[in-house]
């Protein structure tokens, strides 16, 4: 305590600025705790805060002598200090004997420094209540001891956990009022404890206290004996809180581009994981541009590595596109990108959140604009029940579908805060209308780092989830080539690939269209359609072409201007008199009465495929049959796999 | 590794201030010349480095400022090479408002609170930091890092933002603004330690010094010049004392002290039994002051 500090006496003139004294340095190597104290007013709340600071003797006197006063103005005590009025600083506050918003104390004792966040109990105040414990590491949960884990216990704990509070300290306060009864108390702590389960809560301590007597708050109580463990305030020295965010992959959202001069390119930001070193390969997100780091600048001279919550300037090595809201990430671990995540939500206005309605969503440093595409439910806060609902309400808590205009680099809240909270801003009033946390990604594919080359075949295919090739279908007139690419259109369709099929009537109708029967045409002819097919392939389409093409070479020639294995030959093997008797557009009819002339199979040359990949014996095997024949192969060869 | 208490601050303070700079149009930085101004300033050529601080500085000054802290004021913006803005309420430099003549409240709201709002609107400023800290007051222990005040520049103390992680959201229509407190999470101890670690220049009226003052009202009240009028049997007298808190000179106490370099002022605060603002006379007008000065739209 400030007071019990070993203090040398100061003497005139013997301490030089340049050597500390060990208190002085103690102080400036203190590392802080920030903790919330929640609970309703009847719990003693303020009461314990204030009995913190005057027993550890850090009033001031004229705040002591303020409080005396106002005690016995407002006071609740009768006419005795009235703890609570040394927290609840709006005027409003003091007068309805209430806490509205949160309000922060320090205290310091030798051992460490605190912030004390004291925030409202009363539902309608949630959203301030879950300002508060955003910023803490730590809450202190008051539970009266008569009442024991009332619905405000459970509905603060569930706010603190969901906002990122991960140690629980069940503090059951007026103990002095049952007796000391340490049934009273292991009973309310087997209570909470229970309930507590549903949140993964990291640690949970509980001390029995009486915050108006003194009993376990800064010493361990006489009155007590039966309870073997610290002071809440020792508990509070000694406990551990990393983050465990610390040790994860670099995270550096980027804030602000440095530009003193066209020399200097910095970005700056403050760590949010990991750590780094020049000389480390960082990826861009969501561009995915990768460079080294070249540096880590800071107004003290650079730095050799940079850590959770420092705040740096990085310069790279390559001149890469990075901007405000891009996170710099760890090149052999990046974080997911998505455009479409689930969340917890809490609504923090009025107006209530409805879906479809557009708000601005800021992550770290990125804002891009967000819809709720669903409210899968909403959560009793009181309760932890799941309801269906339409919308939720001020201090509404739900899971919801988030539809992003853009993506985004996040992590889900539980493996990185800074990239797993949000909050959404209405875009009229830009006031903070809602906060959130990510669950997860919609995507399947949220782990592919976007490389930022020009777009090709294989960027196009990617999202396909396909590997693009040419079917073509070759075959005498009538043999059964369009019946077969029609049967496979519609069976890739139904497995959500992306195809087009060309059939050689229709094409005869726009893009040959100037093209006759000659042989000279037939060829022209192959030659457009091969083309087209190239585009489609290059396109990222699986294209189906149904087309005579009587000539080996022809077919060769297409061959040649795709990448190999892109052209899957499919030979539709029907003998002419099968083919002549189906007939079934009357042509063959038509050409033995020498109405068309060069009809292949009767007075033009059909020159069957030598090695074709596939052969599709239609007398042997149905059209369906031969279908999937089609479609066996083109799983074998990978066309249809994921990437 | 993990950081200190005051490496966290720091970090934090500037991250505070990266971000207002990333999302305000045109922020400025409300210069007091006091030992929190200063620290704000040293932070800010920290946060931006090796660019220097991307916005400029504004003092409002009432008139009654200690000359030494006028003096200061000029050298550090010359030294750093700053674009300072001074403001004075000419309106009120007319009818001669002044702490003596018109009392701590009148002065106080003309040539500070109004004098303020003039120069935010002339220059349209929608983000102003200040210096304020958590610790100094009650109604300041709860109010937000980036804190909203509308096109009056009035603060509803009962309808803040919420305010979640280090998320903050700056976002104002047109003759709205933000005040931005790169300091709150920081104590008067946290910023004379930094003082002394940073080796940051201060105004040389927070060490103790034969000065020459009066006592007013339980004050130590030194005379900075002849404006002050002596009462009836007062005579100032030469006296070692220094300042905690510095603002117009006579309404500032100043305390008997021999601390007369940082770590006497350090080890003055550890066993400290009042609060800094208790040397501040504008604070005791009434109850809940503060509170409604802010909402009024005094810093």
């Amino acid at each position: 305590m400030r007071e019990t500090a070993a203090m040398p006496v100061p003497q005139a003139g013997s301490a030089a600025p340049t050597e500390m004294a060990p208190h002085l340095r103690q102080q400036t190597t203190h590392t802080v705790l920030r903790f919330l104290t929640c609970g309703s007013v009847d719990d003693g709340k303020s009461t314990l805060i204030g009995r913190l600071l005057y027993d550890a003797k850090l009033l001031f006197e004229d705040q002591l002598a303020a409080l005396n006063a106002d005690s016995k103005i407002h006071g609740t005590q009768a006419g005795d200090i009235d703890f609570a009025l040394l927290v609840d600083g709006l005027a409003a506050e003091r007068e309805q004997g209430i806490t509205i918003d949160v309000a922060y104390r320090h205290f310091t004792t030798d051992r460490r420094k605190f912030m004390v966040a004291d925030a409202p109990g009363h539902e309608q105040y949630t959203r301030n209540m879950a300002t508060g414990a955003s910023n803490c590491e730590l809450a202190v949960i008051l539970v009266d001891a008569r009442k024991g884990v009332l619905t405000q216990t459970k509905r603060h704990s569930y706010i603190a956990s969901l906002f990122g509070i991960r140690h629980f300290v069940l503090a059951v306060n007026k103990m002095d009022l049952v007796e000391y009864r340490q049934a009273v108390f292991t009973e309310i702590e087997a209570a909470y404890r229970s309930f507590a389960k549903q949140l993964g809560v990291l640690s949970i301590t509980a001390l029995p206290i009486s915050a108006l007597k003194g009993d376990n708050v800064t010493q361990v109580s006489a009155a007590m004996p039966w309870h073997q463990g610290p002071s809440l305030l020792r508990h509070l020295e000694e406990v551990e809180v990393r983050e465990a965010a610390d040790d994860g992959p670099f995270r550096l959202p980027v804030q602000w581009v440095n530009r003193p001069n066209p020399d200097f390119r910095g970005f700056s930001g403050t760590v949010a994981s990991g750590t780094v070193r020049p000389g480390e390969e960082v990826v861009a997100l969501p561009s995915g541009r990768t460079s080294q780091v070249r540096r880590i600048h800071t107004f003290d001279g650079d730095l050799p590595t940079a850590g959770p919550g420092q705040a740096v300037t990085l310069t790279l090595a390559d001149e890469i596109d990075v901007s405000r809201g891009d996170v710099l990430c760890a090149s052999t671990q990046p974080s997911p990108t998505s455009d479409q995540l689930e969340a917890h939500l809490l609504w923090m206005i009025d107006d209530d959140l409805i879906p479809g309605r557009q708000y601005r969503l800021k992550c770290a440093t990125r804002t891009v604009n967000c819809v709720v595409t669903e409210l899968k439910y909403a959560v009793n806060i009181n309760t932890l029940e799941h309801r269906a609902a339409k919308k939720l309400e001020l201090n509404g808590v739900g899971v919801a579908n988030l539809a992003l205009s853009e993506r985004i680099a996040f992590e889900p809240f539980a493996q990185n805060p800074t990239l797993g909270g949000f909050i959404l801003i209405d875009r009229r009033s830009n006031a903070t209308a809602g906060v959130g946390v990510f669950d997860f990604s919609l995507h399947r594919a949220d782990n592919l780092v976007w490389q930022t080359l020009t777009v090709d075949k294989d960027h196009r295919a990617a999202i396909k989830h396909q590997r693009p090739c040419v079917v073509w279908l070759t075959g005498l007139p009538g043999s059964g080539k369009s019946t077969i690419a029609n049967l496979l259109e519609s069976r890739l369709h139904n497995l959500h690939r992306h195809t087009y099929t060309l059939d050689g009537d229709n094409v005869r109708h726009g893009l040959t269209k100037d093209l006759g029967f000659t042989e000279t045409d037939r060829v022209e002819n192959v030659r457009r359609i091969g083309e087209t097919a190239k585009l489609m392939v290059d396109a990222g389409l699986i294209v189906i072409v149904a087309f005579i093409s009587p000539y080996r070479s022809d077919r060769r020639m297409v061959r040649r201007l795709l990448d190999e294995g892109e052209f899957i030959e499919a030979f539709v093997d029907t003998p002419l008199a099968v083919c002549e008797d189906r007939d079934p557009k009357g042509l063959y009819k038509k050409a033995r009465a020498g109405e068309v002339p060069n009809f292949t199979g009767i007075d033009a040359e059909y020159q069957p495929p030598e090695q074709p990949e596939l052969t599709l014996d239609t007398v042997a095997m149905s059209a369906e049959q031969c279908t999937q024949k089609v479609l066996e192969h083109l799983q074998a060869a990978g066309v249809l796999a994921l990437t | 590794m993990q950081l200190t208490h005051l490496q966290r601050l720091e970090a934090e303070s500037i991250h505070v201030m990266r971000e207002v700079m990333a999302e305000a149009e045109r922020p400025v930085m409300l210069y007091s010349i006091g030992k929190d101004s200063s620290v704000m300033l040293h932070l800010a050529l920290k946060a931006f480095h090796p660019s220097p601080p991307p916005f400029p500085l504004l003092h409002v000054d009432t008139g009654w400022k200690f000359r030494e802290m006028i003096a200061f004021r000029d050298r550090r913006a010359k030294a750093l090479g700053l674009n300072l803005i001074v403001h004075q309420n000419s309106e009120g430099l007319a009818k001669g408002i002044g702490p003596i003549s018109h009392g701590s409240e009148v002065h106080t709201d003309v040539m500070k609170t109004q004098a303020l709002k003039q120069a935010l609107d002339a220059h349209r400023f929608d983000a102003a930091f200040g210096g304020a800290r958590r610790d100094e007051e009650k109604s300041r222990a709860k109010e937000r890092v980036f804190s909203f005040r509308n096109e009056h520049h009035r603060w509803d103390p009962k309808n803040q933002r919420p305010e979640m992680w280090r998320l903050y959201n700056g976002r104002v229509r047109p003759g709205e603004s933000i005040r931005v407190f790169p300091l709150s999470n920081w104590t008067e101890l946290d910023i004379w330690l930094y003082i002394r670690k940073e080796s940051i220049p201060i105004v040389p009226l927070y060490f103790a010094a034969m000065r020459p003052v009066v006592e007013r009202e339980g004050q130590l009240i030194m005379v900075d010049d002849d404006r002050l009028p002596l009462r009836p049997g007062e005579a100032p007298r030469q006296r070692r004392v220094r300042f905690r808190t510095l603002g117009c000179y006579p309404l500032t106490g100043a305390i008997e002290s021999d601390a007369k370099d940082l770590d006497g002022i350090i080890r003055e605060m550890l066993l400290a039994r009042t609060s800094e603002r208790e040397g501040r006379l504008i604070d005791h007008d009434a109850t809940a002051s503060m509170e409604k000065k802010k909402q009024e739209g005094y810093f």
